[in-house]
């Protein structure tokens, strides 16, 4: 076999593909799953955590401070394998795909909740001042004045983040999940071929490439707000 | 509570894990020191390229950074070790975890570089290579410096993440820290090496995310 044949004997096998592209769609399935879960949870709790800072209640603050830091300065997939590991043995049993979409959720709500308090942090005082002088409690002025101001300058890093941390749902493939890499894993060590793994990378491309030019579009759509 | 500390801090397991931790750590460190580099450098080629006047030249760079920026690391890893091997080529743990982190996190670095560059007004280029300097010269010693500083708290970010990002290749069995502690954890049958490991990365990591935390709110203001 020269090389040509080899290359395309291990990367582009027809009967592997036949075969295994049911599995990858699966797998694109569970992904689309855990990162749809992740995403409403994590940017939730961020916008939540933001909005309780914005009281600045002392030791309130202090722990949001420490909770996002540590979530921020730990690899995920530490945090994977400590509650995947560790929970068992003090009683309580979590499926990988509960591990994965609880970390990931908290790891992007840490990452959200910094990037919503920037925003927050950006919105001049006068816009405070002038709306509680018109009677609007300190809430409706978060909820009706300040957040809805701050969460549009927030876009663009928001999505650059998102798209990087919902990613991670690969890091699953570790502990179980049966997602997009779990599957091609699998299929590439029954099949003893590559082709596999060359549809898991193309099934990412094909769920993310539109996301990650979303990304690039917004970036330059909501430039002007960063100003 | 005993329980727990039985089970997460457990003093006794952690003391007999920690040479091997600490093992485990220094093959980050050279981890951090080949990556980061090649990030760093790789970045700022990506990011030259995306800005070339030839569009034959930068439509593909940027097809190939959004490829890169789309496929998660941990897959671009296992493709390159479990992939290539097909093909004859077999790399080592260390060199397919240099080369999965160049092309994904060269990308991001890249597209850093490139938001600089972009942010850098043209009368800088125009001042500049009006007293004669020339386009290379203009790049390196005018627009450069200055797009740098201006993402810096960018840079230190995206250099959290790939440090952070060191602990996937304990998936391709390369020994580094969170391998070290993965392994000691199965041989104990207790998660507190792992506990242990995330100490260490906390504190390695914790003064850098203050500093940026600072950076990125004194920016906002």
């Amino acid at each position: 076999m020269d090389s040509t044949t080899v290359f395309l004997d291990a990367f582009f096998n027809r009967a592997v593909i036949d075969k295994y592209l049911p599995d990858i769609l699966w797998g694109m399935i569970i992904t689309v799953e855990v990162a749809l879960a992740v995403v409403a949870t994590g940017i939730a709790l961020g916008l939540l955590l933001a909005a309780v800072r914005s009281f600045r209640v002392r030791p309130i603050n202090v722990l949001i401070v420490l909770f996002v830091d540590v979530l921020r300065a730990l690899p995920p997939l530490v945090l994977i394998l400590i509650i995947y590991f560790g929970l068992p043995s003090v009683g309580i049993r979590l499926s990988g795909f509960a591990v994965l979409w609880l970390v990931l959720s908290l790891v992007l709500a840490a990452f959200a909740e910094e990037i919503f308090w920037s925003g927050i942090l950006s919105i001049r005082k006068g816009q405070w001042e002038a709306a509680r002088s018109t009677g609007l409690t300190f809430l409706q002025t978060l909820t009706h004045v300040i957040l809805p101001q701050a969460v549009r300058m927030t876009v663009p890093p928001l999505t650059n983040r998102t798209i990087a941390i919902t990613k991670n749902t690969a890091l699953g493939a570790v502990i179980g999940v049966p997602e997009i890499l779990m599957q091609a894993q699998t299929a590439q060590s029954f099949s003893g071929n590559a082709t596999p793994l060359l549809l898991g990378a193309l099934a990412y491309i094909v769920l993310f490439v539109p996301v990650v030019v979303l990304g690039r579009w917004l970036e330059t759509r909501f430039a002007w707000g960063r100003a | 509570m005993d329980m727990f500390i039985s089970q997460f801090l457990n003093v006794e397991i952690i003391g007999q894990a920690l040479p091997l931790l600490l093992r485990g750590l220094g093959m980050t460190a050279q981890l951090c020191l080949a990556v980061v580099p090649l990030g760093l450098v790789g970045g700022l080629l990506i990011a030259l390229v995306c800005l070339s006047k030839h569009r034959a030249i930068r439509w593909p760079a940027f097809v190939l950074v959004d490829f890169f920026r789309a496929v998660p690391p941990l897959v671009l890893l296992i493709f390159i070790y479990a992939g290539l091997p097909f093909i004859g080529i077999r790399p080592s743990p260390f060199v397919a975890v240099c080369i999965a982190f160049l092309l994904n996190t060269g990308s991001y670095y890249g597209e850093i570089y490139r938001a600089g560059i972009d942010s850098i007004g043209k009368g800088q280029w125009e001042a500049a290579r009006s007293t004669g300097l020339t386009t290379t010269q203009t790049l390196v010693y005018v627009v450069i410096p200055q797009a740098v500083r201006n993402v810096l708290p960018d840079l230190v970010s995206n250099t959290v993440e790939v440090v952070k990002l060191t602990s996937i290749a304990s998936v391709v069995a390369l020994p580094e820290l969170l391998y070290s502690a993965d392994m000691a954890r199965s041989l104990t049958y207790n998660p507190s090496p792992i506990v242990a490991a995330a100490v260490i990365y906390l504190i390695l990591l914790w003064p850098c995310v203050r500093l940026l935390s600072r950076l990125e709110h004194r920016v906002a203001r």
